[in-house]
């Protein structure tokens, strides 16, 4: 066996392992080893080949690839190394990383600290449950991206897409545009996850029709895809019956969501939260595992890759302080708790005494979707601050920066709620 | 494809691979023929794995006694000649009910008489020492220790590849379009092309009836009854330690929920009748039905943590709800091997062993083949191995560090000897079923492509022509650009 | 008579549902429905000049990957991205590219350059 020594192993060389390697470097971190599954680093971003990332992070808007380039450059720029096609088998609670790839072999690595940053997978046609048969032509979205814009295969000619989340809006566009029909996008709840530009750009444009409360309830064909079976659902998601009607399609793409992948976080012992499907982590983005932090997709399903990176710097940042020395600890740790119509928060503690600290940033979702909301941060019955916002909508992550000073010795929990404005 | 043969076996599911098997110990030319792209595509791969031990079956029927010798065999040889996984688990049939209590003794007794070793009903605690997180009402059990699981998929592959390595030509795609009785020998047209043959053996499962029917035999008539089934996440915290049943009814076995043998639980099926062989299709009812009644002996299953559904067919003949495996009487050298439901899977090594008999009465006597060699090993499975010894496994062979699949951890190599065996694979369920890519909780998401693109290499075709299942289920249409590249040819013509 | 047209405004994620009143001769002669000034701003110029991105790919010869993710460098007119897309699938470059590489010049008189988004090198 191969065995080697580092300061810090990141798992995964796409968005959030990049940004985590490189200001882990930043803060003086040399001895950095990125490990990625597959032949290049950048993740999933490279078969994002649209637009639309970037705004916050570089204040332009850049394609998926242009986005992960740039990140690229800044590792390769400072010597991180990095071993590509190399898939890490197990991560110890030692923090000992055991990888494989054919050049090296099998890989044991004796890590000071580990970074988790593998990312997230989609659900699949069984985690929604629909009956039918088994045929060819049934893809989840992302697969089909790749298929599409990376190995130059097109799936199928006469396409339904199933969700209407970003992915599933871009893929109806990127179907469309490379010529296959998008007979319809379905969605099962009364709104759209995705983002109101996407649904103008990648459906109003290509007069691709969105059908709300529906929901593809069976699928047909022996051998390839030939029919779905869409029924309209009522306010519990349930079909409606004797509203059903077939499409005649030999494709059905699937965007119903993704689950951050975290078989090898379970492994190593890293306790889970339930809504996030994630580690629960601190500020920090340390895991119940000294030494061991989360960043990412594999924390939380993020919307804009730009919160992944200003997370992932987070955790590049305090696993440079933890291998420097040492993290400081508060007195008492503050749980921070979702309230009214806030799904869940990440962070879901605060236990760090950060010196130079000005602002702690919240990353929560909301439940439902809401017009002229006030975001209110409580401690105990206390106020603390507040914010409002026009819109909120579970398909959009609101991040909550909370300021340093607010934070007190004697606090115990923090909880933030979202209420119509004036409630 | 060759021209003659002394015994052509049709299908290549698990009786028909058995039979191939158990026939290349001797000193004959074997031949099997599949109509799918792949071995085991019909009732051997939807089913519940299950290697019974015998106390349900009837013991004036052909199945009760196949059952309990089929067990044996497992038990005392296959186990150690082919590299497939099998575990004795064991299994309980649970009763909930005070008047359920007679029908355990009922089948205590059935099964002390088809010969189940070992058999006793368990009560009070003694049944949750069994399995700890069965349903808090259970007041009584029988305990059979000798049943077990099987990976039917990798014994269908190993009996085939065993057979072939003994001589026995196995050929894909070749479906029996018809077959010409010419009294001493069979002419049987396949799809790949004629082939006469001594003995024919029929063991087609869903499709026996028709089968038979091209040699004028019209007696028996195969029934499908279709059973569904969830599977979960190895990784879901379901603590289920034996195959559970519920007391049986007049109907049906009831929906068990078992352990496989890479850790899954496994429940279903429930048991319908259908009009048609070919409809595999899981209905939102069935799978209803079969969540349901798994829920009565394991109440903590859900929908959470599932990662497939799916149905199976099994070819009953209803008229004797019994196997039906004979030499015709009206075509001499045509044995029907037919009705092959449950317990079909525990019996097959049985079965195997009574369709040698009837070949050596047809031909009057068998002589071995000395160089039989019974064992067989397949691909190494790299996800249950220690580092230590991946470690050397990657120093072998280089595709053993490229690891496709990261849910069931299945490695490049695997999928290399898969499709490199003797009777390799083709389609990309056949490299599932064989060595797992796609088995686990992303199904496939993300190692298709990349199986895909293996399969399209070591077959020399292109990726638009590799298939999922059948010859037309392919997975992929056109480059990407070819569409609006055609597009414009179209309108520079017009 | 004036005629009344509905745009999406795609501003913020509000996602108002702007209505535009057009006289006869194709003036805005009112709107209605917008949150913000940038609203009107977005429905003016959706109305008169759609422009979008596209993203879209090349084919390539000899790279690490068949394809390279390519864009327009400036929105282009709306109405011509089905035919810019025939044009670009026409493209077969040879590796290696790099970010920025102009991939089509002036894609069908737009005066917007089609541009590769990432390196691909040779394989």
């Amino acid at each position: 066996m191969n065995k080697q020594e580092y300061e810090l192993v990141v798992v995964g060389g796409g968005p959030a392992g990049l940004a985590a390697a490189q200001e882990a470097y930043d803060q003086g971190v040399r001895d950095i080893l990125i490990l990625e599954r597959d032949f290049e680093l950048g993740g999933i971003l490279q078969q994002c080949i649209h637009n639309g990332f970037g705004l916050h992070y570089f204040g332009e808007e850049l394609t998926g690839p242009e986005y992960a380039q740039q990140f690229m450059e800044n590792v390769r720029e400072r010597g991180v190394d990095i071993k590509l096609d190399t898939m890490v088998l197990e991560v110890t609670p030692e923090k000992d990383v055991y990888a494989i790839n054919s050049d090296d072999g099998m890989l044991y690595i004796d890590a000071e600290a580990v970074i988790l940053a593998m990312g997230c997978r989609e659900r699949t046609r069984e985690a929604i449950d629909i009956p039918g048969t088994r045929p060819a032509g049934v893809y989840s979205a992302g697969t089909a991206q790749r298929y599409v814009n990376m190995e130059q295969w097109i799936p199928g000619e006469k396409v339904v897409i199933l969700g209407s989340g970003d992915i599933g809006l871009i893929m109806a566009r990127r179907m469309h545009l490379e010529g296959a029909e998008v007979e319809a996008v379905l969605e099962i709840m009364p709104f759209s996850g995705g983002l109101v530009r996407n649904i103008v750009q990648c459906l109003d444009d290509f007069d691709i029709p969105l059908r709300m409360q529906q929901t593809v309830t069976e699928i047909h064909g022996k051998d390839r895809l030939e029919a779905v079976t869409v029924a309209e659902v009522d306010e519990n998601m349930q079909p409606i019956p004797g509203t059903e009607y077939k499409i005649e399609c030999d494709t059905l793409l699937l965007s119903v969501g993704l689950i951050p992948e975290n078989e090898l976080s379970k492994d190593a012992g890293v306790k889970m939260h339930d809504v996030t499907g994630g580690p629960i982590v601190n500020e920090g983005r340390e895991t119940n595992i000294e030494g061991i932090f989360a960043c990412g997709n594999v924390l939380h399903v993020h919307d804009l890759v730009d919160w992944v990176t200003e997370e992932s710097l987070v955790a590049g940042k305090t696993a440079a302080n933890y291998l420097q020395g040492g993290i400081d600890k508060r007195e008492q740790e503050i749980e921070v708790n979702p309230g009214e119509n806030v799904g869940y928060i990440v962070p879901q503690k605060i236990t760090n005494d950060v010196e130079d600290r000005k602002l702690v940033d919240l990353y929560m979702r909301c439940k439902k979707p809401m017009e002229h909301v006030t975001i209110n941060l409580y401690s105990g019955d206390k106020k603390l601050l507040d914010k409002n916002e026009r819109r909120v909508e579970p398909g959009e992550m609101i991040t909550f920066p909370v300021p340093e000073q607010m934070i007190s010795d004697d606090m115990d929990s923090l909880k933030v709620d979202i209420v119509k404005e004036g409630e | 494809m060759k021209d003659k043969t002394d015994i052509l076996i049709i299908g290549g599911g698990v009786t028909g691979c058995f039979a191939a098997r158990e026939l290349s110990r001797y000193d004959l030319d074997i031949t099997l023929v599949e109509k799918e792209p792949s071995l085991c595509t019909g009732t051997t791969k939807a089913n519940t794995a299950l290697i019974h031990a015998g106390f349900n079956a009837d013991p004036d029927k052909l199945k009760g006694r196949l059952n309990m010798r089929g067990n044996q065999l497992y038990h005392e040889r296959i186990q150690h000649e082919l590299d497939v996984p099998i575990e004795w688990l064991g299994a309980l049939v649970v009763a909930k009910e005070e008047e359920k209590l007679p029908k355990l003794e009922e089948l205590l007794e059935k099964g002390q008489e088809n010969g189940v070793p070992d058999l006793e009903i368990v009560k009070g605690d003694d049944i949750y020492d069994l399995e700890p997180h069965l349903a808090d009402d259970a007041i009584a059990a029988l305990h059979a220790p000798t049943a077990g699981i099987v990976n039917p998929f990798e014994l269908t592959v190993a009996l085939a590849n065993n057979a072939a390595m003994n001589g026995a030509d196995v050929y894909l795609e070749a479906g029996v379009e018809d077959i010409e009785d010419k009294g001493e020998t069979k002419l049987v047209k396949t799809a790949k092309g004629d082939i006469e043959a001594d003995i024919v053996i029929n063991a087609a499962g869903l499709y026996a009836d028709k089968i038979a029917n091209m040699v004028g035999i019209d007696k028996f008539e195969i029934t499908p009854r279709r059973g569904e089934y969830y599977l979960y996440d190895k990784q879901a915290d379901i603590d289920v330690q034996t195959t559970v049943f519920p007391v049986p009814t007049k109907i049906t076995k009831g929906i068990v929920v078992t352990p496989t043998d890479e850790g899954n639980v496994l429940i279903g099926p429930n048991a319908e009748v259908i009009e048609s062989v070919e409809n595999k299709s899981t209905t939102r009812e069935g799978l209803d039905e079969v969540l349901n009644g798994a829920q009565k002996t394991i109440p903590e299953l859900s929908k959470r943590n599932v990662i497939r559904e799916f149905a199976g067919l099994r070819p009953a003949i209803t008229e004797t709800g019994d196997f039906l495996i004979e030499a015709s009487d009206e075509v001499p050298g045509f044995i029907n091997v037919a009705g092959i439901q449950s317990p079909g899977l525990a019996s097959a090594p049985a079965i195997a062993e009574k369709v040698v008999g009837i070949v050596e009465e047809e031909i009057g006597g068998l002589k071995e083949d000395p160089d039989f060699d019974p064992n067989y090993e397949g691909p190494p499975k790299f996800r249950h191995m220690s580092h230590e010894e991946q470690a050397k496994l990657v120093e072998e062979d280089e595709n053993y560090g490229q690891i496709i699949c990261r849910c069931e951890s299945v490695t490049k190599g695997e999928i290399l000897e898969a499709i490199r065996e003797p009777v390799g694979a083709r389609t990309v369920n056949d490299i599932k079923r064989r060595v797992r890519p796609g088995s686990g909780r992303c199904q496939g998401g993300f190692c298709e492509p990349k199986v895909v693109n293996i399969l399209s290499e070591e077959l020399g075709i292109p990726e638009n022509e590799v298939v999922l299942e059948s010859e037309e289920s392919k997975l992929l249409r056109e480059r990407t650009k070819e569409p609006l590249l055609n597009e414009e040819e179209v309108s520079d013509n017009e | 008579m004036s005629e009344t047209v509905e745009i999406t405004c795609i501003s913020c994620p509000m996602g108002c549902d702007v209505e535009l009143e057009v006289n006869e001769d194709d003036d805005i002669v009112d709107i209605d429905g917008n949150s913000c000034q940038a609203g009107i701003e977005y429905v003016k110029n959706e109305y008169r000049n759609p422009t979008r991105i596209l993203p879209t790919t090349a084919r390539v010869k000899g790279g690490v990957l068949p394809l390279v993710p390519v864009k327009t460098d400036e929105p282009m007119p709306k109405g011509l991205l089905d035919e810019a897309m025939e044009e670009i699938a026409k493209v077969e470059l040879e590796a290696p590219v790099e970010l920025g590489d102009v991939v089509i010049e002036n894609i069908l008189d737009t005066g917007v350059n089609i541009v590769a988004t990432r390196d691909l090198p040779k394989k």
